[in-house]
């Protein structure tokens, strides 16, 4: 990007520089010997053209909407459409649920993402001893069909897009989703949403657990064909890389697990189901975290773009450019935010959404206040809404794309971010994929020792959390928080009992014992989790099938 | 019996006797009751304890009460810490002192995780030696055990 001349010219400049900062850093030191990122990336002083000699413009930058991608997905990026405010939520029964919903979208919430409790994320029912003091608690609680018209009363399905953290029960969940539609007669072509379904980082980091390894991506890849086929909208797995990083990780891991695990979902479906890999791969999205370390997320993102044009280009020679392009959802980071003096998270989230929306999300969630404490109220949960807004509509930071582009140092970060990464990469290659790395704890080691790293660099001081290891106050902690009521355990079992009563069960146990049988063949298993579905089974009575047909899966607990 | 007291007390004239005459390293068991799948704090807490010279027992996630006191029976444990941050605390850590309890054996629980301020006294109440909320040092909670717990046999 830069003549022979000018970098000559720069580096005499720089050292010149260097030699008059060495001389007054003698008297006064700068504050610390090293400088370095959340991730502990250490970080130069000055960045100048030295720094990104060996970038191309058209090559590495380019323009939006054109590979490699580096500046935006679209064209007109946010001057077309703002990101979506997509809050996720989910609390209590699905009426609670339901009525949070209607309040988000009354006060401006573009998209809706729904929060799970622990019992339908690991496909229990509420009157399994194994979710018991867990209903409603981390989220809504589903058990049939019954939950989910309730959940979605009212909520138009065909303008509003809809965004499911489930994994294990991921097929159970988008199915309800699909015959809720079909009964408001939606047609599945004018529904749209995405499913997490992204079980290789649930072995990694979130542990929400069921079956083994290669069935979870077998039934994955079902997804993708069913969607591929019949539900041309969806987005069926959204390859995240959020819980990675809320485990501890670096950005780094965060950004090279994730691309990891994408080229293993893109693989299994090209070589399962033998489809044709434009015929998919334009409908895969992902999922990323905005730490607090300002221009190192803005360079992950912008990487992960990058990055993803090129596996899809170069390892799965895909054609059509939207194959090539990584739409993503970003969340701000929950492990960030602290217990202690809980207003101050307003601000983090503030500078993590800025990171993200200068990264060029396609949608945002902004954590509350108090969602270190709790499930937000609808106090902060409307906080974290506006912060959102209040980006969009005064601050002007969607005036133009990609802002951040030429800058030396977020140029000269990205590459590095895009380098370490790929070493990342090619250590999965060479172990035999990631099916084979997450067998051996390789990813699960990595992000354990990064998190054990920061956890003793705030211990030591040397990584500051306001409030915590500096500024701490002796707090009166007088902060309202949403607490569930023990009466949703109530309401929902009776519930669940009343549907068990009038569905029909001859027809329940005939759908479930034909999804045991196809659960031996190789039939893509989609159309039976419908047809249970259809008939008011259970979330748990699917999902025992599969235990039952495919294993369990339990963790080995690295650390 | 020293389980259900709080730390600083749950080591007797007798037990410190027995700490003293012991040749073995402190046992301790990290676990992860019920559904929560949040484990980072637990691994980091399980780690730092394995780095202050302690024996430590590791379950990994999604473990029922009666695992979990299986585990602390079978592997002989001085201590165990729960971690738990879903809102399941009060019943699950119950469940686990219940189980102690009808096994007759006193081992002491600490417990650490997402747990509302007004919940620690009765989990005191209830028999949880100590209650670690985030933001809680490793150094604290290392020297914390080390001081106030010794090895049993």
């Amino acid at each position: 990007m830069f003549t022979e001349k000018t970098l000559r010219q720069v580096r005499q400049g720089r050292e010149e520089w260097e030699i008059g900062v060495e001389k007054i850093s003698k008297e006064k030191p700068e504050r610390k010997k090293r400088f370095s990122t959340v991730s502990d990336l250490e970080i130069n002083r000055i960045y100048t053209p030295e720094d990104i000699k060996d970038s191309d413009f058209e090559r590495d930058i380019g323009y939006p909407g054109f590979s490699p991608f580096t500046r935006g997905c679209q064209p007109t990026m946010y001057r077309g459409r703002e990101w979506t405010f997509r809050m996720f939520s989910g609390m209590g029964t699905a009426e609670d649920t339901n009525k949070r919903w209607h309040l988000l979208l009354k006060e401006g919430e573009t998209g809706l993402s729904t929060a799970f409790d622990f019992p339908t994320l690991m496909g229990y029912d509420s009157d399994s001893s194994r979710a018991m003091a867990e209903i409603g608690k981390c989220g809504v609680a589903i058990d049939t069909l019954r939950d989910f018209e309730i959940l979605t009363d009212r909520i138009p399905l065909d303008t509003v897009t809809t965004s499911m953290t489930i994994n294990p029960p991921a097929p159970i969940l988008w199915a309800m989703y699909l015959v809720v539609a079909e009964k408001s007669g939606i047609g599945w072509d004018r529904v749209g949403g995405t499913i997490q379904n992204d079980m290789l980082k649930e072995f990694v980091a979130q542990k929400t657990l069921m079956l083994p390894p290669e069935p979870s991506v077998r039934i994955i890849s079902d997804t993708v064909e069913f969607g591929t086929k019949y539900v041309p909208r969806w987005n069926t797995i959204s390859i995240s890389g959020y819980h990675i990083r809320e485990a501890g990780s670096t950005a780094v891991q965060e950004l090279a697990f994730t691309l990891a695990d994408g080229i293993a979902y893109v693989q299994d479906v090209m070589e399962r189901k033998k489809l044709d890999v434009d015929s998919f791969a334009p409908r895969l999205s992902f999922f990323f975290n905005s730490h607090l370390d300002f221009f190192e997320e803005i360079a992950k993102f912008r990487a992960a773009r990058r990055m993803w044009a090129k596996i899809m280009k170069d390892r799965f020679k895909a054609k059509d450019p939207r194959s090539w392009w990584m739409r993503f959802h970003t969340q701000t980071a929950g492990c960030s935010l602290t217990a202690q003096q809980p207003f101050n998270n307003v601000i983090r989230t503030t500078t993590e959404a800025l990171a993200a929306v200068l990264g060029g999300t396609q949608s945002l969630h902004t954590n509350s206040l108090d969602e270190v404490l709790a499930l937000p109220s609808e106090f902060a949960a409307t906080i974290a809404l506006r912060t959102q807004q209040i980006l969009a509509e005064e601050t002007g930071v969607d005036n133009t794309i990609d802002p951040m582009a030429g800058s030396y140092f977020v140029e000269s970060l990205t590459n590095q971010m895009e380098e370490e990464a790929w070493k990342y990469i090619q250590k999965i290659d060479d172990i035999g994929g990631m099916l084979a790395a997450i067998e051996q704890g390789f990813p699960q080691k990595e992000i354990a020792n990064a998190a054990y790293h920061y956890q003793k660099q705030i211990d030591k001081g040397e990584k500051v959390v306001v409030g915590v290891n500096k500024y701490a106050v002796k707090e009166d902690n007088s902060l309202q928080i949403l607490k569930i009521d023990e009466e949703v355990e109530r309401k929902q079992i009776a519930r669940l009992k009343e549907v068990k009563k009038v569905r029909d069960n001859r027809r329940v146990v005939q759908t479930l014992s034909d999804l045991r049988t196809a659960s031996e063949t190789d039939k893509n298993l989609m159309p039976y989790v419908l047809e249970a579905v259809k008939e008011y089974a259970t979330e748990q009575e699917i999902c025992d099938v599969w235990r039952e047909a495919f294993g369990e899966y339990h963790d080995p607990g690295f650390y | 019996m020293y389980g259900g007291k709080p730390l600083e007390n749950i080591m007797t004239q007798d037990s410190i006797e027995k700490a003293n005459n012991s040749q073995r390293k402190l046992r301790i068991l990290v676990a992860k009751p019920g559904l929560d799948g949040h484990d980072r704090g637990a691994k980091i807490v399980a780690r730092a304890y394995r780095d202050a010279g302690f024996e430590v027992i590791y379950t990994g996630l999604h473990q029922t009460p009666e695992q979990i006191v299986s585990a602390a029976l079978q592997e002989d444990v001085d201590l165990i810490g729960l971690s738990c941050l879903s809102g399941a605390h009060m019943t699950l850590f119950k469940q686990v002192l219940d189980l102690l309890n009808a096994y007759k054996t006193d081992i002491p629980i600490i417990v650490g995780g997402i747990i509302p301020e007004d919940d620690i006294p009765r989990l005191k109440e209830m028999g949880i030696s100590e209650v670690f909320l985030p933001g809680a040092p490793l150094d604290t909670i290392v020297d914390r055990t080390r001081e106030n717990v010794k090895p049993r046999y």
